[in-house]
C-alpha cells in the first residue's frame, strides 16, 4: 500500500525550504514565514488523516493548549525580550523531542535494539533533553533570573567532560540492552544535568552565541526524532534548523573575533580588570546636547551607531525621532549594525524597524565602515566595544583582532554614555579620549530628547 | 521507510547541505525573524508527538505523547506567530 503521508511530509519539508528561501530579502520575507506555516499544518493534517492516529481527544486537547500559550507569548512579548523568547521556544521544541523519545522507548518494550532506531532515541532524548535544561539557563540569565555572571569553580570543565563521558556510556547502554527503566531515568537525569552545567559558565554578554547554538541543537533533536519514526520530512525539516543554527553561531563567534571554544569554556566577562590602552593622564571631553546640537546642524553626513545601552533606555523611538528632525534638515542619516549589536543576531534591526526605521538605512558594518572617513558626525548610542579603536592596535587587549565598526575615522564623534564605566568586555575604551570625541553624558532616551529640541530650536 | 541506514544518512547530509546554501543567502537584517521562523520548524517534531498520543491505548507513553504537542505547539505557534509580527514591522522607505 502507498503510504500517502510519506509525500505529504516531503510537501511540507518543500515549503520549509522555499519559506526559509523567502527569508532572502525583505521583500518576500513575509511571504515565506507563510508558506513555511502552510507546511507545517499541511504536515500536522496529513498526521491525523492518514496515519495510525485514532484517538484525537489528548491530541485536540494539546493543540489548543498550545496554540493558546504559544499565540498569547508571541503577542505580549517585548522585541527587547525576543532573545528569551527564542530560548523559551528552544528549549520547548527541545523538551518535546525528548518526550517523544521516551514515548517511543517505552512503546517499543520486547522489541530488539541496537539497531539505528535505538541509537536515535538515544540522541533524540540526549540533544532535546539538554536543549530543554540549557535553554532554561539561558533563559534565566537574560531575564535576570540568574545571575548573568559566568558561574565557576575549580576543575569544571573536568566534571562536565566526566558527566558529558557518563551520559554517551549510559546512552551506549540504553541503546544495546534489553528494555531498562533505570538506565533510561540515568540517561535523562544525566542529559538534563549536562544542559544546565553547560550553559551555567557562560556570561551574559556571550548568551548569542548560546541561543544560535541551542537553536541548531532543537533542530538536531527533531532531526533524530525523524530517525526514531522513520520519517524523512522530519530528518530534512531537523536538518535545516540545525544548519541554520550552526551559521549563525559561527557569525557571532565571527563578530566577536573568537572561537566556538573560547565562548563555551572561557568564562568570558568573569574578570573585569581595566588594562589596556593607556588613558591614565586623559580626560575626556564632555559635551551638552545644546552644544552639540550646532555641529549636528552643520552636517551633511550622520551615521548613527546603536548598541545594547539603546535598547536598554528604550530610546530606539527617540532614535528615528532625531533621524527624522536630521533628514527634514538635508541631512543623510544611516545606521550602522555591528554583528554582534544586541543580544541575539539581528536583534538590533527588528528592534528599529519597530521604531520604524525603513530598513535601507539599515547598514551592515563591512559597507558602513568605508564611508566613516566621509562622514561629518558619527553618533554612539549605548555601543562600547564594538567602537573601541584598541580592538584594531592594541594586541594586548582582550578584545583584539574583533571586528569594529571604525566610528573614530569619522569627523566628530558623539558618544552618549551614562558614565565611563568600562563595557561588557572590562575594557577602557581610548575613544572617548580622542580629540574628535565629544562625550554627552545621560540616559540615551533624554539626551536624543533634548538634542531633538536643540536642533528644533537653532 | 528510512530502515536502511545509508539512506536515512543520505537525505539527512543532501538536507544539510541544502540547509547551508539558502540559510547563508539571508541577510544580517533578517537573523532574528530567521531564528524565530526555523525555531518554529524545529516544532516539526510535533508529527512524532501526534503519533505518541493518538495511538489505541491511553498509557503514559501517550500522555506524554500529550504533554510533548502542547510543548511542540507553543514552539510551532509561537514561533510562526512572532515571526509574522516582527516581518510587518520591516517596511521599507517607499511603503510608508
Amino acid at each position: 500500500m502507498i503510504d500517502w503521508s510519506s509525500f505529504a511530509y516531503l510537501a511540507a519539508a518543500v515549503l520549509f525550504i522555499l519559506g526559509i528561501k523567502g527569508l532572502g530579502s525583505a521583500k518576500t520575507a513575509g511571504t515565506g514565514n507563510v508558506l513555511a506555516a502552510t507546511g507545517m499544518l499541511l504536515a500536522i493534517v496529513a498526521t491525523l488523516y492518514l496515519t495510525r492516529v485514532v484517538q484525537l481527544e489528548l491530541i485536540l486537547g494539546g493543540i489548543v493548549i498550545g496554540a493558546l500559550i504559544g499565540s498569547l507569548l508571541a503577542k505580549k512579548i517585548e522585541m527587547t525580550a525576543m532573545p528569551e523568547m527564542v530560548a523559551l521556544l528552544n528549549g520547548f521544541g527541545g523538551a518535546a523531542s525528548a518526550l517523544v523519545g521516551i514515548s517511543e522507548y517505552l512503546s517499543r518494550q520486547g522489541e530488539t535494539t541496537g539497531g539505528m532506531v535505538s541509537i536515535a532515541i538515544v540522541l533524540s532524548l540526549l540533544i532535546g533533553s539538554l536543549t530543554f535544561t540549557g535553554s532554561l539557563i539561558a533563559f534565566g540569565k537574560l531575564q535576570g533570573l540568574l545571575s548573568s555572571q559566568p558561574v565557576t569553580y575549580p576543575a569544571q570543565q573536568v566534571v562536565n567532560a566526566l558527566i558529558l563521558s557518563a551520559g554517551l556510556g549510559l546512552g551506549v547502554l540504553l541503546a544495546t540492552s534489553p528494555f531498562s527503566e533505570l538506565y533510561l531515568v540515568l540517561l535523562l537525569s544525566v542529559a538534563l544535568l549536562l544542559g544546565i552545567l553547560a550553559v551555567l559558565p557562560i556570561g551574559g554578554g556571550d548568551m548569542p552565541v548560546v541561543i544560535s547554538l541551542l537553536n541548531s541543537y532543537s533542530g538536531l533533536a527533531a532531526c533524530a526524532t525523524g530517525f526514531v519514526l522513520g520519517n524523512a520530512g522530519l530528518v530534512i525539516s531537523g536538518s535545516l534548523v540545525g544548519a541554520s543554527g550552526l551559521i549563525l553561531t559561527k557569525q557571532m563567534c565571527e563578530g566577536m573575533n573568537r572561537s566556538l571554544l573560547n565562548v563555551l569554556f572561557s568564562a568570558f566577562g568573569k574578570h573585569v580588570e581595566s588594562k589596556g590602552a593607556d588613558t591614565a593622564n586623559k580626560t575626556a571631553r564632555s559635551f551638552t546636547p545644546e552644544d552639540a546640537a550646532i555641529i549636528f546642524s552643520n552636517a551633511e553626513t550622520c551615521v548613527m551607531v546603536p548598541g545594547y545601552g539603546l535598547a536598554v533606555a528604550q530610546a530606539q523611538h527617540a532614535a528615528q525621532e532625531l533621524a527624522t528632525v536630521l533628514e527634514e534638515r538635508g541631512v543623510k542619516v544611516s545606521y550602522a549594525i555591528h554583528p554582534v549589536a544586541g543580544r541575539m543576531p539581528g536583534h538590533m534591526n527588528v528592534l528599529l524597524a519597530e521604531a520604524n526605521v525603513p530598513y535601507e538605512q539599515l547598514v551592515e558594518m563591512d559597507d558602513i565602515n568605508p564611508e566613516f572617513p566621509e562622514t561629518d558626525v558619527a553618533l554612539v548610542i549605548g555601543a562600547n566595544d564594538v567602537v573601541n579603536p584598541s580592538a584594531r592596535t592594541d594586541e594586548d587587549s582582550p578584545i583584539y583582532g574583533m571586528p569594529l565598526l571604525d566610528v573614530d575615522f569619522a569627523r566628530n564623534v558623539f558618544v552618549i554614555k551614562r558614565s565611563m564605566n568600562p563595557g561588557f568586555a572590562g575594557v577602557q575604551n581610548p575613544l572617548f579620549f580622542n580629540e574628535n570625541t565629544m562625550m554627552i553624558f545621560g540616559d540615551a532616551k533624554n539626551v536624543l530628547l533634548e538634542l531633538v529640541t536643540s536642533i528644533k530650536e537653532s | 521507510m528510512l530502515d536502511d541506514p545509508a539512506v536515512a544518512l543520505t537525505i539527512l547530509v543532501l538536507a544539510l547541505f541544502v540547509g547551508v546554501e539558502i540559510i547563508s543567502k539571508v541577510p544580517t537584517l533578517l537573523h532574528t525573524p530567521l531564528m524565530s521562523g526555523s525555531n518554529a520548524i524545529s516544532g516539526i517534531t510535533i508529527v512524532g508527538a501526534l503519533l505518541a498520543a493518538g495511538g489505541e491505548e491511553r498509557n503514559l507513553a501517550a500522555w506524554l505523547g500529550f504533554v510533548a504537542i502542547i510543548l511542540a505547539t507553543i514552539n510551532v505557534v509561537g514561533g510562526f506567530a512572532v515571526t509574522h509580527r516582527m516581518l510587518a514591522m520591516f517596511k521599507g522607505k517607499e511603503q510608508r
